[in-house]
């Protein structure tokens, strides 16, 4: 649910990065932080446990400038991926405008992918959305590590319904642009 | 399920900030702040703050929620106001309705009393334009003509600027 101000000329979209414990969700929105402009970007919060692992969340507030008057913000925020957090998880999901959903390739993590997935499908409908009516990619991470499922695979099982997908190494910064670009473009197409 | 942006008309915005005015001078506060529970702000007034306002909003509306959860569990509907005691700097929060939240920062200047009684007329006065908000929103026409075809053509070259390697 995006906040549109038409007093003070704003508007605030809220993207929400999604996906199993250790996928690259924290590191994609380090990723951003570190090469946009630091006019584009405010301070990037962060919850996390002594291990770098994320308790609540991440948060990064991105400005994009005026459109036709409009001051547009993105407001970008990563779950825990743990599956004890899911609390967490579930409060964070609220008022999503857009989902992107980073999946770990290697074979080992496969069935952690299925469970997040699973559990996106069950927290959305908590607050009565289906992933049909919110703009939706998903990133399949780490394609550079050994050992990684095939993209063909990937997509049977974790993207039937064929949404927008892209590969990705975020810790080299390669796709993390990309799929984010595709969700903030869907995300102000659905203001229209 | 149709989904809906939580919009703010011009006349509702001028009515929360005349009441956030109030409320600030009234009760010698540094500055208050009004957002929504998805930690989206609304409008803030008082003295210019020192931090990110958006990061600071995400974190009131994340702290207010991680409370509402506690209340639950305690068999609580829902901590409908919070206190945040520093040794110079203090914070209330305080729910208004369902979805909006509102925070009031303030030091030495004032007391926490003073602070809960002015912002307790400030809370009623704010739910009858939120109310009034709400029922707005229920029957606005869906048809939005700001955002059409060259909004979207436009934002769309700024993404592709912005988000670059």
């Amino acid at each position: 649910m995006s906040l549109i101000n038409y007093s003070s000329r704003e508007i605030n979209v809220k993207i929400v990065y999604y996906g199993p414990g250790l996928c690259g969700k924290t590191t994609n929105i380090q990723y951003i932080y570190d090469k946009v402009t630091p006019e584009t970007k405010g301070k990037l919060i962060t919850l996390a446990t002594e291990m770098d692992r994320t308790l609540f969340f991440d948060f990064l507030p991105l400005e994009l400038g005026k459109v036709k008057g409009f001051r547009t913000r993105f407001h970008l925020y990563t779950v825990p991926g743990q599956i004890y957090y899911d609390a967490s998880r579930k409060l964070i999901l609220r008022g999503v405008d857009g989902i992107i959903f980073v999946a770990d390739s290697q074979r080992s993590r496969y069935d952690a992918n299925i469970e997040s997935l699973y559990n996106l499908h069950e927290n959305l409908g908590e607050y009565q959305i289906k992933l049909d009516d919110v703009p939706y990619a998903i990133q399949y991470n780490k394609r550079d590590l050994p050992d990684v499922i095939s993209v063909k695979e990937l997509e049977e099982e974790l993207n039937p319904k064929h949404y927008p997908a892209f590969e990705a190494v975020a810790v080299k910064g390669t796709g993390v642009f990309d799929t984010l670009k595709a969700i903030a473009k869907s995300v102000l197409r659905n203001l229209s | 399920m149709v989904r809906t942006n939580f919009k703010v008309f011009e006349e509702d915005y001028w009515a929360i900030n005349t009441i956030l005015q109030e409320l600030l001078k009234n009760s010698n506060s540094s500055s208050v702040l009004l957002l929504d529970k998805t930690g989206q702000l609304i409008s803030s007034l008082g003295d210019p703050p020192q931090f990110d306002l958006h990061s600071f909003a995400s974190l009131c509306a994340a702290d207010f929620e991680a409370n509402a959860q506690l209340a639950v569990l305690i068999g609580e509907k829902d901590f409908s106001t919070l206190y945040h005691q520093g040794s110079n700097e203090s914070m209330y929060l305080a729910r208004v309705e369902s979805n909006i939240i509102l925070v009031i920062l303030f030091d030495k200047r004032t007391t926490l009393g003073l602070v809960r009684l002015r912002a307790k007329k400030a809370l009623d006065n704010l739910s009858t334009v939120i109310r009034r908000l709400y029922g707005k929103l229920e029957y606005e026409n869906e048809e939005n003509t700001e955002f059409n075809e060259e909004f979207v053509q436009q934002a769309e070259v700024e993404i592709d600027s912005l988000f670059t390697d």
